[in-house]
């Protein structure tokens, strides 16, 4: 199933497919490992719900819904 | 003298590192993005030649970002070092490798430190040196900056490799893009460019700095991506080229770590099995610190711990509390140090309040003794005065605010090291997006409480420009350590002589007014002036540790030294000037005063200083310490002036003034523990002020323009012709805080008139921007 980033739920899994958007937010995704083939669990939401932490590449990133929206994974079964 | 270069991500120690090589005490700390300007320092050992380290702000690649990323990439292209230490986080082996395939394109000798080996040995994973080594072509070296002392190891790898010439080398090489890559490098070697490859790619990927200056090549660029199409991203070269090197990070790389296999069930003595516990003790503190319910509450609690154990009169709120009201137990009456511990009038004081109050105590005792040793030598008064009055009060008033400053400064550094701060711009993000600004801004904020200077250079990790003007702009308004001495003199006079309220809370207050200020000055900017999206917040979370209490030390000490310095210089001199204005008449005539009050006919209220300041006086007449004032009302217009040289010496001119003013009749005889207190009432006593007016003369030296070095500060940090428009913006700021403050304050029913006018302004403001955004979307559509 597909799905974006930010629909994830609390310890969801997932791998990248694709990442949308354009210019420099998308470069800075790309830099920081959130590229196709990269695993991704949603740690958790701050306690506002928005921004969301990821485990990726084996450390934690976090990243606010907006640009969550444009991270689109396979979700694993 | 070779010059290396450290590169690498941020937070992988590579300050760490270029303290352990060059004996610096440079700022290190568990927050990506603590350094955010190169730092040379120079590697002596024996047996070597001496070398010359640069430290440089951490970046994830060589497409910068943020304007600290770009001094990262113009140094190694422009400066060309002889070797670059890529200075690699090994728990984090991927995100780091992938800026190493980056600068691996580089013309430029090459040596990976894989750092944090200690963290490695003890989650029992192992890294297969050799075979990295081979897969990226240079040298790899396992070091730990933090444990190890000795890196001739490391160094002599760096002579080598430094003394061979390196080309640059591209894992792209065994891909589709190698022949546009050849065709572009053809093109830039035509042009005698350096490093052809790596420039050749930073096109190929669109990099828009590379884009500006070669827009003719960039132009075959377009062409061949036209005609270019991978069955999954199409002619996105970008994303092309990201992928293909985090594909080889995992297939040559990542195979050389082997991660230890967590147990995930032990079997306890009866034979049972249990599940270990998930997660790291890291992950188990964040739950909690992180906590959707819990985690604003904790954040507050923990800044109001750290102000309280700071500047705390009363620690466990027994006095409050009435414990010994009947009871009147004070330890060492009688003694210089009565009371300093515990009394039955104070409770027990704070450690930043206790530290101070023995300083205080030898401070004095020093002034003392050099007045009696000057009478003794038969020192005419006037020199007298000039050493004590002038020179000892003013400075030992500065002085005295060293504990709990420092006291603050580690407390914050704490939380830095640990980890926590890089959650808290988690926690907060979502809030700070209303007024504008990302979660990132959070840290040169807080920074702001210590010092302007360091907090205004740290903007250079936000993203946009606008959100670093608009955090520039207010980092002032978070009361540094040099207008601390204000708050607290100012809350302590007010309650000992009005007997109102709580110095402890009077003074968090004023931090609290200043962070409200803060915000609606951002969200006032960043709807008028200052528009624009708001900024992405895209940042990593380092993971937590310990605070290392060496180099916690080093900064405390660092910082020390600092204010030390400052006091003896800059303060020491305005209070000399100032003491000469305060002393002499425009005719030069000496003011002399004695126990008894002024010797002659002159008073202070003929001296040159007051005769400047009641030219200035009119004008904080809205604001409650102007005309209203009466005779001695210059003080505070004075006090104000000098506060923009320093703003130490706005209590520093206090404590000078205090002496004198003292021989005012119906002045004196206040008594306060509060350092500083003392002095303050006097000038509230001469001058009649009221609460409002005191208040509204804190605010305006808390918002109003900031110290000398800190507008040079931020001249530099702001975009050209930024500056005259912020100097400007916190004129005004303070104008209208202060003016607010005392209005409202003095007479409750202009309260409505206050609102009104907000409403009014919020209200235009909101139209104003929607008929701009109706016009931008209307040249949009044409
Ligand atoms: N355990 C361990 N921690 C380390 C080591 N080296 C650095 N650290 C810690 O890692 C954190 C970051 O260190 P810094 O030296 O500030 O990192 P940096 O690369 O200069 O970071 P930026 O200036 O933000 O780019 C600090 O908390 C250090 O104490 C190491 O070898 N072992
Ligand atoms: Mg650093």
């Amino acid at each position: 199933m597909e799905k974006t980033l930010d629909t994830f739920k609390i310890g969801e899994k997932g791998v990248i497919i694709k990442v949308n958007g354009e210019g420099v937010t998308r470069r800075r995704l790309f830099d920081m490992g959130v590229t196709p083939g990269a695993n991704v669990k949603l740690v958790k939401k701050a306690p506002l719900g928005d921004p969301l932490e990821v485990t990726i590449r084996n450390y934690e990133l976090t990243l606010r819904k907006n640009e969550a929206k444009q991270v689109i994974l396979k979700v694993e079964e | 003298m070779i010059r290396v270069a450290l590169a690498g991500n941020p937070n992988s120690g590579k300050t760490t590192l270029f303290n352990a090589l060059t004996g610096s005490t440079a700022h290190v700390g568990n927050w990506p993005g603590v350094t955010v300007d190169k730092r040379e320092g120079e590697y002596k050992r024996k047996g070597f030649e001496p070398i010359s380290i640069i430290d440089l702000p951490g970046i994830y690649s060589l497409s910068p970002y943020t304007p600290e990323e770009v001094i990262s990439r113009n140094y190694i292209i422009d400066e060309k070092p002889d070797c670059v230490i890529n200075v690699v986080d090994a728990t984090n082996l991927e995100r780091n490798l992938y800026l190493t395939t980056q600068l691996l394109e580089m013309d430029v000798p090459i040596v990976i430190a894989l750092n944090m080996i200690d963290v490695v040995q003890k989650n029992k994973d192992e890294i297969n040196y050799k075979k990295l080594s081979k897969a990226l072509g240079v040298p790899v070296l396992p070091v730990s900056a933090l444990k190890e002392k000795d890196f001739s190891d490391l160094m002599q790898t760096v002579n080598e490799e430094a003394s061979k010439k390196r080309k640059g080398t591209t894992l792209l090489d065994k891909t589709k893009l190698n022949d546009l890559i050849n065709q572009i490098k053809e093109l830039y070697e035509e042009k005698d460019e350096s490093n052809s490859l790596f420039h050749a790619i930073k096109l190929i990927e669109g990099d828009s700095i590379e884009k500006k200056d070669h827009d003719k090549i960039y132009q075959k660029v377009e062409e061949a991506k036209s005609n270019f199409n991978d069955e999954i991203f199409g002619n996105d070269l970008e994303a092309i080229i990201a992928d293909e090197r985090y594909r080889f990070i995992q297939a040559e790389c990542s195979v050389s770590f082997k991660r230890h296999q967590e147990v995930e069930y032990i079997v306890d003595k009866k034979g049972r099995k249990k599940k270990v516990k998930e997660g790291t003790i890291s992950d188990r503190i964040d739950k909690v610190l992180t906590n959707r319910v819990f985690g604003l509450i904790i954040f507050a609690a923990i800044l109001f711990l750290v102000f309280h154990l700071t500047f705390g009169e009363d620690l466990f709120y027994l006095n409050a509390m009435g414990v010994f009201n009947n009871t009147d137990v004070t330890l060492g009456v009688g003694t210089t140090w009565e009371g300093i511990l515990f009394s039955s009038g104070a409770g027990i004081q704070s450690p930043g309040v206790l530290l101070q109050t023995i300083l205080v105590g030898f401070t004095d005792f020093i002034t003392e003794q050099v007045g009696v040793g000057l009478d003794l030598a038969g020192a005419s008064s006037w020199a007298n005065a000039l050493i004590c009055d002038g020179i000892l009060a003013g400075i030992f008033s500065v002085l005295s605010f060293l504990p709990q400053i420092l006291l603050l400064f580690l407390f914050f550094s704490i939380l830095e090291d640990s980890g926590y701060m890089a959650r808290v711009a988690f926690i907060l993000d979502r809030i700070f997006r209303r007024f504008g600004v990302s979660g990132r801004a959070f840290m040169p904020m807080i920074m702001g409480f210590g010092c302007s200077i360091p907090a205004m250079t740290n903007t250079r990790t936000l993203a946009t420009d606008r959100e670093r003007t608009a955090t520039i702009r207010v980092i002032p308004f978070f009361s540094c350590s040099a207008k601390l001495p204000i708050l607290t003199a100012c809350a302590g006079a007010t309650v000992t002589l009005f007997g109102v309220g709580n110095a402890d809370l009077i003074t968090l207050g004023m931090y609290g007014i200043g962070i409200v200020i803060a915000i609606i000055a951002l969200l006032t900017l960043r709807n008028t002036t200052l528009r624009g999206e708001t900024p992405p917040f895209i940042m990593e979370l380092p993971a937590y540790h310990w605070p290392k209490f060496s180099s916690l030390m080093l900064h405390v000490w660092d910082k020390c030294k600092h204010f030390v310095k400052k006091a003896f210089t800059i303060i020491l001199v305005s209070n000399l000037v100032i003491w000469v204005l305060q002393s002499f008449t425009p005719s030069w005539q000496y003011i002399e005063y004695g126990d008894e009050g002024f010797v002659t006919s002159l008073t202070t209220n003929d001296s040159i200083l007051a005769n400047i300041g009641k030219i200035i006086q009119p004008i904080f007449t809205p604001l409650g310490f102007g005309s209203q004032l009466g005779t001695f009302g210059w003080v505070f217009a004075v006090g104000a002036i000098t506060g923009l040289i320093a703003k130490e010496n706005v209590i520093a001119t206090f404590a000078m003034l205090g002496a004198v003013v003292a021989s005012v009749p119906g002045v004196g005889g206040i008594v306060s523990d509060i350092e500083g207190a003392s002095d303050v009432a006097m000038m509230i006593q001469a001058t009649n002020i009221n609460i409002p007016g005191i208040l509204a003369f804190v605010v305006f030296n808390m918002t109003t323009i900031p110290c000398f070095a800190a507008v040079a500060t931020a001249k530099a940090e702001l975009n050209k012709g930024k500056l005259k428009n912020t100097i400007f913006f916190w004129l005004i700021t303070s104008y209208i805080a202060g003016t607010v403050i005392y209005l409202v304050g003095t007479w409750w029913w202009t309260t409505f008139i206050v609102l009104v006018v907000i409403a009014l302004l919020i209200v235009s403001i909101h139209f104003i921007n929607k008929a701009r955004d109706k016009r931008a979307n209307l040249t949009l559509k044409n």
